[in-house]
């Protein structure tokens, strides 16, 4: 085996989790598609004492349309999301997102809790969840509490997901009538995680954007709404809105790219989903 | 032609069990009592190694042996070495510094592997390192070639970090050409370093066997009969004879599997010592640093063109970065398969180039897929095609009129082309890639915001490495030649043995072939036998499409007394004059008559000896030959790409791809094709997305496939491939080579192809999206700044 020596125990419920989390302390990572977890496992970037596996907890993936709202169990994997008549009508944005993330064989085993609770910067359904203002549902010693997706985000790799919590799913609203959702990204090659990238949504009437929210991704710590721009384009102007992302973003270099260049391809990818909030559709 | 014969496109005999996973890969070799070894690895660029405390290490549970390079060093292991002696300009020779198997003293690069744990199982391995305390000094480091002169000094034998600085042509004529020139045409290279990445990754296995006092290495090596020669003559592990290297099914090489590395001959070491079995398999991310890099060239060059265009001088100067230590062949990579190539295809009299190469605290650089000769092209094809520009000439029109039309051509650089014509693939490529329809594409591009450009790369490669006398006369300290013995079985069946190694190349599939051609059996009846130092006696493996020119030449004069020795047999049974035997289709026939034997009759006749005076011909039907080429072989042709760039973004496109070869005969198409794909691949990869980047302290930042990108599927465009022949002179075959090809061609097109649709020359590869647009943005200012 690649990674250091760890203790394993599969949780059967939630409570099931959450006491074996309380009981181990720091020393504890749950496990969920392991398509994240185990790469930093096995290049021993991570040496957790012992991996508390959700797989077995049953109920966690389900994809319902209850109350107005999408509910998205924690383990529901990317390729059921993917394959999901609910999710193409009544989110089409996490629709949209989904062939961007990987490949095949990792989306038959990565979950959108998963996804959530890591919060890769450059990953696409946190972007998602942030766009469309979703809530995130958790469950911890002290019983379960739900987090707006704007207070949710908190450092790099760091949520509002406490130390012995767990994510149980999110809940999106679901798609209204005159809804308009955009996204777009840049990668090196398709299915690589983003260099940048943006996920929209809005409503459209009359020629006008409204509620416009506008999630970057891979341009800074955690999933970025820029402000300033959605003002800006519910007031009409793009340019205005592009110009605005001076002020929302500040994308720190890394290998691939420089944060000056970040910022012009934030322009870019806004104009280009701007286009796809507006289109008038068939 | 017989069914599965020369030319015929028939399927892989080996993919079957690769596909289905029954392939024998090294770690898939297991042995009684097996121990696993694990690297204790630099994570210093540059440091003194004061001491390495293994105490606690050596206490862990299942831990065998933990061993150090003092403990090496201990037992008189010897130094890795580098095989090719090059020499300076001012005739020293060059500086090679001591390469232990385990650092003792200093690291030089990160990933320098500086002690070993050997465990009962490899978890227990890896745990038991993490107790193991280096204490390091660390010391400046440098990875930049160009700076390496004036860093810090990485090996006491090596003021400057200079190896060598070496030169080849005529210095005095090629200046007073330049002088005279009507037009200067320069430019500045770097021809970025890339990680092989063979999809199997290396792993060595050695086992002791202390009844006979000999040793068995498996390994993952492309010429397994070199290795157990330096590791026996040179490490001095044991005897030649007491050792025995086998190199099972190899999954990939592309020249990082040549060379002799520390792991191997650790393990053995380690299992002489431990008297037990010791496996080790890298992980992909230790295969970023423990395998040899390939290409890390800086390079400024000038041609002369004449008032006609036509090219009158070459002037080449290049820093080649061989890393923390000089790997196997490092040192001829740069010189003799680089320089050797810069009159590519044209004739230009003139030539003159100067080759500096250094140390960095860098993973050693070596051979990989071209090994110098698509550093050479790079250089030669970039600057053509700057050429035309800057002479407002179209680039195929500059090309032809350069070319070489007639043959043997005696190039200023060591090289005599002994056939080719390249008018002919380039005029084929033009046909097939559209040329002509270039403008209108260009146009419609430009309708959709998008930047399109053409570039060409006609280039030459030097391949069927190589003839003895001549490689002996330029360093090498081996000869290049190839062995080959044919080994017929009572009932008619064939084994080849080979000194040729595959791991990817489809030998057991071509070299069927041939005999499949010359003995009128199929290629069900043969099988090719390769990689063991106790089956095959010697042979100097694969590399530099040294297979079917090198190593089938041994096996058609292997061939040649089988059928010799056959016809006198068939004579003797037959009751006929040995004259009048003739052979065709499988069948030995009395001239004349309607008397006749099958191949397999006669093998049947060899071996059982009833009819024919075993007094005069030996019983049996095996012969064996060495083959010794009489020159290098030349492949050229002509690449063609066309690229699209989306101007807000950066993102390149290859939209279009057309490859004419002539690589000679063709023994098998589809395969060639393939070979074809997979050197585009390659090129493509290394042009615009394979980015080694080191920081400033000598880290590996792209250290894995999460930063270090490859191409797949998607990254290419139907590819066009097609082929023109001109016959090898120098072979039977008429063989010339394609394993490189696609790799030696695609870098310069991609990048003529960019600069093109960029109307700038200065941007470097790779020409990632970042870059593309970074270039874009410069145009853009000084635009502005004109106007
Ligand atoms: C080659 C490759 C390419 C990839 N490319 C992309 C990409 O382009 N875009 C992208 O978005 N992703 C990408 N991924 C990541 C993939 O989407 C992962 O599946 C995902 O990020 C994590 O989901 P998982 O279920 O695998 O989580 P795991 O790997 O099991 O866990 C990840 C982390 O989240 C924690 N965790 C998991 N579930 C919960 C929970 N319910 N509550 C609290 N904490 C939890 C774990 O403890 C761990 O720390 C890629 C992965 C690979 C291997």
């Amino acid at each position: 085996m690649k990674p250091a020596p760890f203790a394993y125990a599969k949780a059967r419920s939630v409570e099931d989790a959450i006491a074996l989390l309380a009981q181990h302390g720091e020393g504890a990572k749950l496990l969920a598609g392991g398509q994240s977890l185990i790469a930093t496992l096995n290049m021993r970037l991570s040496a957790p004492r012992i991996l508390i596996d959700l797989n077995g907890i049953a109920g966690l993936n389900s994809i319902t349309l209850k109350g107005g709202e999408v509910e998205i169990g924690a383990m529901t994997r990317h390729a059921e999301i993917e394959r999901s008549d609910v999710i193409r009508k009544h989110a089409p944005l996490i629709a949209m997102a989904m062939p961007h993330i990987a490949h095949p064989a990792i989306r038959n085993r990565g979950t959108i809790g998963g996804s959530i609770a890591f919060a890769d910067p450059a990953a696409e359904l946190p972007a998602c969840l942030l766009a469309l203002g979703g809530l995130v549902e958790i469950a911890g010693p002290k019983g379960k509490r739900t987090v707006k997706a704007d207070d949710y985000f908190k450092g790099l790799y760091e949520t509002a997901i406490g130390a012995c919590d767990m994510l149980t799913g999110i809940r999106l609203p679901a798609a209204p009538a005159a809804s308009r959702y955009g996204f777009a990204e840049l990668s090196r090659r398709h299915g690589d995680y983003a260099v940048a990238g943006l996920a929209a949504s809005a409503t459209f009437a009359s020629g006008k954007l409204t509620k416009v929210r506008l999630a970057f991704f891979g341009v800074d710590l955690t999933p970025v709404r820029a402000k300033a721009a959605e003002m800006a384009l519910a007031g009409g102007d793009l340019d205005k809105a592009v110009a605005a992302l001076a002020s929302d973003l500040d994308p720190p270099d890394d290998i691939q790219e420089n944060g000056a260049v970040k910022k012009h391809l934030a322009g870019v990818l806004l104009r280009r989903v701007v286009q796809q909030l507006t289109e008038t559709r068939a | 032609m017989s069914a599965t014969g020369i030319g015929a496109a028939v399927r892989r005999k080996e993919d079957q069990r690769f596909i289905t996973g029954k392939g024998h890969y090294t770690d898939d070799v297991s042995r009684p009592g097996q121990t696993f070894a694990y690297f204790v690895r630099s994570p210093h660029a540059h440091a003194k190694l004061h001491s390495i405390d293994v105490k606690a290490a050596a206490a862990m549970p299942g831990i065998l042996a933990v061993l150090t390079g003092q403990d090496l060093a201990g037992d008189k292991i010897g130094n890795l070495i580098c095989g090719w002696m090059i020499h300076s300009k001012d005739g020293s020779p060059m500086k090679m510094a001591p390469h232990p198997a385990l650092a003792a003293t200093k690291v030089c690069y990160v990933g320098d592997p500086v002690a070993v744990v050997i465990a009962e199982t490899l978890a227990q391995a890896k745990d038991a390192a993490e107790k193991i305390a280096v204490d390091y000094e660390v010391l400046s480091a440098v990875t930049d070639p160009a700076k390496a002169k004036s860093a810090a000094q990485i090996h006491d034998v090596a003021p400057k970090n200079t190896i060598y600085e070496w030169h080849l042509g005529d210095s005095k004529a090629t200046d007073a050409a330049l002088a005279a020139a009507k037009h200067i045409t320069r430019i500045d290279l770097t021809n970025n370093r890339l990680v092989p990445n063979a999809m199997e990754p290396r792993a060595a296995l050695a086992e002791y066997d202390s009844g006979t006092d000999s040793l068995t290495l498996w390994n993952t090596s492309q010429n397994p009969h070199v290795a157990r020669l330096v590791i026996s003559a040179f490490v001095g592990m044991a005897p030649e004879h007491k050792l025995r290297v086998i190199a099972p099914d190899v999954g990939g090489g592309f020249g990082s599997k040549i060379f002799i590395y520390p792991e191997e001959v650790v393990c053995l070491w380690a299992a002489r010592r431990v008297g037990r079995p010791v496996k080790w398999t890298s992980d992909r991310s230790e295969a970023f640093l423990a395998d040899a890099h390939g290409r890390d060239h800086v390079t400024h060059a000038e041609m002369a063109f004449d008032g006609d265009g036509k090219i009158t001088a070459l002037k080449v100067k290049t820093i080649a970065n061989l890393g923390g230590y000089m790997s196997t062949f490092s040192s001829s990579v740069p010189t003799y398969l680089y320089a050797t190539l810069l009159s590519g295809q044209y004739a230009i009299p003139n030539i003159y180039c100067e080759v500096d190469a250094v140390y960095t605290n860098t993973v050693p650089v070596d051979a990989y897929r071209g090994a110098g000769r698509p550093e050479a092209t790079f250089v030669v094809e970039r600057l053509v095609e700057v050429g035309a520009r800057e002479l407002g000439l179209d680039p195929a029109e500059l090309r032809k009129r350069n070319f070489i039309k007639s043959f043997p051509h005696q190039t200023p650089v060591i090289m005599a082309y002994d056939a080719g014509d390249y008018l002919a693939s380039l005029k084929k490529a033009m046909e097939l890639a559209d040329v002509k329809g270039f403008g209108r594409r260009k146009r419609d591009a430009a309708r959709h915001g998008k930047l399109r450009g053409l570039g060409y790369s006609t280039y030459i490669e030097a391949c069927g490495i190589a003839p003895s006398q001549a490689v002996g006369s330029l360093g090498a300290g081996v000869g290049l030649w190839e062995s080959a013995e044919v080994r017929v079985n009572p009932t008619g069946s064939v084994e080849v043995l080979t000194g040729c190694h595959q791991h990817g190349q489809g030998h057991e599939t071509t070299f069927a072939q041939l005999v499949s051609e010359r003995l009128g059996i199929s290629i069900d009846q043969v099988s090719i036998v390769h990689g063991d130092t106790d089956k095959v006696q010697f042979g100097m493996g694969t590399y530099g499409s040294r297979s079917g020119a090198v190593g089938m030449s041994a096996i058609v004069k292997a061939l040649d007394k089988v059928e010799a020795k056959a016809k006198k047999i068939a004579a003797h049974v037959m009751e006929a004059a040995e004259g009048d035997i003739e052979f065709r289709d499988g069948k030995f026939t009395v001239a004349g008559t309607d008397k006749s034997m099958a191949f397999g009759e006669v093998a049947l006749a060899a071996y059982v000896g009833h009819k024919f005076p075993t007094q005069e011909i030996e019983p049996g039907l095996k012969e064996g030959a060495f083959y010794d080429p009489t020159n290098f072989t030349f492949p050229a042709g002509c690449h063609i790409c066309e690229i699209e760039i989306d101007q807000e973004t950066g993102e390149t496109e290859v939209v279009s791809w057309t490859a004419v070869d002539d690589f000679g005969t063709l023994i098998n198409p589809m395969i060639v094709e393939g070979q074809v794909h997979g050197g585009i691949a390659q090129g493509v990869g290394q042009a615009m997305i394979e980015q080694t980047v080191y920081d400033k302290d000598g880290q590996l930042l792209s250290g894995s496939y999460m930063d270090y990108a490859m191409p797949r599927a998607h990254n290419f465009p139907a590819f066009k491939v097609d082929t023109t022949e001109t016959k090898c002179p120098s072979n039977p075959l008429g063989i010339k080579g394609c394993g490189e090809a696609g790799a030696i061609a695609a870098p310069a097109a991609v990048m003529n192809a960019i600069t093109d649709a960029l109307g700038t020359e200065k941007i470097e590869m790779p020409a990632t999206s970042m870059a593309v647009w970074r270039a874009l943005q410069t145009m853009n200012r000084n635009q502005v700044a004109a106007e």
